[in-house]
């Protein structure tokens, strides 16, 4: 198949109308010795009928959660999606637009995108939000580089709760620039505020840390925050927006930029992306931020409209001295989160984030009651924790597995020295009967 | 608002309030059940100084009101499904339908990035041949998937360029740009720690070969290009190119984003291109969502394969699929967990339904399309280059003696329910046009008449132009105040006001 709707005739007609014999006569400034001169080797063309059956079949190839119990995060979680989400979201005006440079005509998707700016705010206590990034280790990685031009240090202290892959990203995109990273080990599942304050000093630009950390842990960012500040350092919060439905915002704890990934909120799982990277800071970094803001504005009626503002920290205008490279974001997965929120509403997050705490919990008292299984860390939990089991880890996966469970994440390796450990996510959507069958195949592995 | 504003706007597109002001305590749009479990009271599971008093003010509406909000908010909104976009550079293609029931069927959709690889066979082996069709298409080596979008490609592009020479024991500081380059390449190379050096192109928008030999020296790490370039010339020297920067050790970087024009007529990989990307929501069909979400495959030449992120989804001997960690040479992961999985997919089922002939007349349709509409405005708008064209062209609207910018004309092409051209870049005034191969005759005819009668009324009715859109639900923007007094969110009426 193709999408094509020029006939013969009508590209006779064109080439009439420019005095151009052949289409390949346009293809002149090519030359010779770069042209190829055989097709590309691709498979044949289908019909839709045949791509429809070539795309099932790979679907069909895959066992997902459409029929298997899942209790693996790891920074991806399987919560539950209203039904308007996909069918608001879905509409082609919203799937098919541009990014809205053009504001008259593109009243809708600025609207949502201010929306958006703003729940996150509500979510995180801040004061900015930007109207979207990539999704969550870039978001932090981005934060760093924030904090670096913010305060002109070299050194970022991260702990190593935070998840690896973002502390791979943020490794990733600082290897050219001379800014060090120190990671402050947590043998207890969260971060000690006394190890941090001994990794600290004038040289950090910033401390990043994640909660509920990799281990589904709550860090103390209170006190963590204040130990970041007696040294003059920005902190950089990683959360999970679910927990923030229970949790104080990180902008009462002292936090200057907040991120994340927002899958959580609306986001089909899709093996992990795409999904969303949230950035909200306080209102006088604001000028430093990456990606686009949509901000309220009047038009000449003295109408309120919107409009992508503060452009001149963008690429497209500032070049080499711009904020980011950032360009293409997240549009269509903001507005899913919007809509997302906006569903939920005030009690509907907070009743999310009471029943992930509520079935966590659940879980994790049953599994710790199986011989042979305890709960690897003390510190308290939100969603997700860890087990460390006498069994051999890859055994009891493979048992849940057989019987159509997914019953976690094995941590050995991220992390070598808890390879004798899973890391457990339990969210709204898993019920009491699912938990008690986890807990069983645990117990039969 | 008041009463006459509402009528003032009623019928399709009436005003539309903020999601906040609909907001009625106790409401949702969300049904849950009732807790199963124990309850697990939050003060006694959590600390007592991180528990917050209430939950978030989020807004409050029922499922009628979130539904009719962000239908509304679709109606005022232009998009490929309603309109076209002649928007340079940025290749505003169809979006087919079929690919959005592919990333639906749950077999592609419901699946976790830590599952066994054993459950994602399908998926897998979808990413792989994704994978292969890409590095089939550059000509190249090898291709990741991982990267976010083509600015994310960038970034990925030059850590490895910069990967590559610090193996060999070099430090190369400097990247070379054409004029016309796009934005993010010099915001790229800034972000990895190199700086940039602009290449001239002469009067016929070519690069100037002897500006390039100049200022390619041994401290040069690569040369970023786009080609066609973003003038929508295709640039004949572009091997020369590559050989010069090759001799001194240096690298050649295509910016992918007019692979519009060249599909199955010329690869990179055959014009000496070492490192590119793709941006997919341009070349493959992926929709533009209101800004994303993208992808940014990278393909590199052989020499640059070990440099590459992981991980790579690859083949097994024994015909199984699966995920393959990065040697020690790779720069490492650009982003959590493996890529913009859904955006591919679209991409697979795009590849899979042209193939090699359907791809190859994508190219020949747009720029056919093109260059018909580029003879059809020469005689209206200045056109500062010399025919042929790729797959876009720039063109100079020249009304300054009736007061008409460029702005202007874009602005009453929305009236004519066209989407404004790109503006202003790569060259002053101009317009930059590319009208994708997907649109019928009579619509390029129709978009070639808007643009004669625009040309006309400029030098007729210009006070017209200065107020366009006369049409849309708002008229031209106060972005200065926008600026300077930044409004970036609604704030709750009990809470302080965080605006300057």
């Amino acid at each position: 198949m193709n999408y094509l709707q020029l006939n013969d005739s009508d590209v006779q007609r064109m080439l009439n109308a420019m005095g151009v014999e052949r289409v390949a006569d346009l293809f002149r400034d090519i030359p010779a010795a770069s042209r190829l001169d055989h097709p590309l080797a691709l498979p044949g063309p289908l019909s839709e009928m045949e791509l429809l059956a070539d795309l099932q079949r790979l679907a069909n190839a895959n066992h997902g959660l459409d029929e298997l119990t899942c209790f693996l995060g790891g920074g991806m979680y399987d919560h539950f999606i209203p039904t308007v989400v996909d069918e608001l979201a879905s509409q082609s005006e919203f799937v098919t637009a541009y990014t809205p440079y053009q504001a008259e005509a593109s009243q809708g998707a600025l609207q949502a995108f201010y929306e958006y700016q703003t729940l996150i705010c509500l979510l995180t206590g801040m004061d900015v939000s930007n109207a979207s990034l990539y999704e969550g280790a870039t978001a932090a990685a981005e934060a760093v580089l924030m904090a670096r031009a913010a305060t002109g240090r070299k050194q970022v202290v991260v702990s190593a709760t935070v998840h690896p892959h973002t502390r791979e990203t943020l490794a990733t995109y600082l290897a050219a620039l001379p800014m060090q990273i120190v990671t402050v080990e947590a043998p207890a599942g969260v971060t000690s505020p006394e190890a941090l304050r001994a990794h600290v000093g004038e040289q950090t630009a910033a401390v990043l840390i994640q909660t509920p950390n990799v281990f589904g842990c709550v860090e103390r960012l209170d006190l963590l925050s204040n130990i970041a500040h007696d040294c003059g350092a920005m902190v950089i919060a990683s959360v999970d927006p679910v927990s923030c439905g229970l949790l104080k915002t990180p902008g009462s704890l002292g936090v200057y930029i907040a991120v994340g990934d927002a899958q959580a909120l609306g986001i089909p799982l899709s093996l992990g992306g795409p999904s969303l990277g949230f950035m909200a800071c306080k209102r006088e970094h604001m000028r430093r931020m990456p990606g686009r803001l949509v901000g309220a504005t009047t038009d000449r009626s003295g109408r309120r409209a919107f409009c992508l503002t503060l452009q001149t920290r963008e690429q497209h205008i500032r070049r080499e001295r711009a904020t980011s490279n950032i360009c293409t974001n997240q549009g269509l997965c903001a507005l899913r989160v919007a809509i997302h929120l906006s569903a939920l509403g005030r009690g509907g997050l907070a009743q999310v984030a009471r029943l992930c705490l509520d079935k966590a919990h659940y879980a994790a008292e049953r599994i710790a009651g199986l011989t042979g299984f305890e709960l690897r860390f003390a510190a308290p939990f939100f969603k997700e924790f860890v087990v460390r089991t006498t069994k051999n880890v890859d055994a009891v996966l493979g048992h849940a597995r057989r019987r159509g469970i997914l019953a976690g994440v094995p941590l050995g390796p991220w992390y070598p020295e808890l390879s004798d450990c899973l890391l457990v996510a339990v969210t709204e959507k898993r019920t009491r009967d699912e938990i008690d069958r986890l807990a069983a195949a645990l117990n039969e592995a | 608002m008041n009463a006459t504003d509402k009528i003032a706007g009623a019928g399709l597109v009436p005003p539309e309030k903020l999601i906040f002001e609909l907001s009625h305590p106790g409401l949702t749009a969300v049904s849950l059940a009732d807790g199963d479990v124990p309850a697990a009271p939050p003060a006694r599971v959590l600390p007592a100084e991180l528990l917050a008093q209430s939950s978030p003010p989020l807004p409050e509406v029922g499922e009628l009101d979130l539904v009719r909000h962000f239908t509304r908010l679709a109606h005022r909104l232009f998009s490929v499904d309603s309109n076209f976009y002649p928007l340079g550079s940025c290749t505003m293609k169809y979006n087919p339908k079929v690919n959005e029931r592919a990333v639906a069927m749950p077999g592609l959709c419901h699946l976790h990035p830590l599952q066994p690889e054993a459950d994602l066979q399908g998926i897998l082996e979808l990413l792989y041949h994704t994978r292969v069709f890409l590095e089939e298409i550059a000509g190249l080596a090898e291709a990741t998937l991982q990267p976010c979008a083509g600015a994310h490609g960038e970034m990925t592009g030059v850590m490895i360029i910069n990967a590559y020479h610090r193996h060999r024991g070099e430090d190369r500081p400097k990247i070379l740009t054409p004029d016309s380059a796009h934005g993010t390449n010099p915001a790229t190379c800034a972000m990895c720690g190199r700086h940039t050096s602009t290449v001239a192109s002469g009067p016929d928008g070519r690069v100037d070969m002897a500006d390039l030999r100049a200022k390619v020296d041994s401290s040069t790490a690569a040369m970023m290009i786009t080609n066609p370039s973003t003038v929508g010339l295709f640039d004949p020297q572009i091997a020369e190119m590559a050989r010069i920067l090759h001799d001194q050790g240096a690298l050649l970087y295509l910016d992918g984003a007019n692979m519009n024009a060249i599909l199955g007529i010329t690869r990179p990989g055959d014009f000496g291109v070492d490192v590119m990307h793709f941006n997919v929501h341009k070349t493959f069909s992926t929709p533009h969502g209101c800004g994303g979400p993208g992808a940014g495959p990278v393909a590199v030449a052989e020499h640059l394969r070990p440099f590459l992120p992981g991980p790579q989804v690859v083949k097994h001997d024994d015909g199984s699929f699966g995920w393959a960690s990065p040697g020690p040479l790779s720069i490492g992961r650009v982003r959590s967990f493996y890529g913009q999985i859904s955006v591919l997919i679209r991409t697979y089922a795009y590849i899979r339904a042209l193939g090699a002939d359907g791809l190859r007349q994508v190219s020949e349709k747009a720029v056919l399309s093109a260059n018909y509409l580029a003879a059809l405005l020469k005689d209206h708008y200045r056109l500062p280059f010399t025919p042929p064209f790729a797959h876009e062209f720039i063109m100079v609207p020249e009304f300054r003696e009736h007061g008409v910018t460029e702005l202007d004309v874009a602005k009453r092409l929305i009236d004519y329910a066209i989407h404004p051209p790109t503006m202003s870049w790569p060259v002053a005034h101009c317009l930059m046009i590319e009208p994708t191969e997907c649109e019928s005759l009579a619509t390029l005819d129709e978009f070639a008449d808007a643009m004669i009668a625009i040309a006309e009324e400029a030098k007729t009715t210009p006070d017209r132009l200065h107020h366009a859109p006369l049409t849309m639900p708002v008229q031209r923007l106060d972005e200065v105040t926008a600026a300077r007094k930044p409004d970036l969110r609604w704030n709750p009426p009990d809470e302080p006001s965080t605006q300057s």
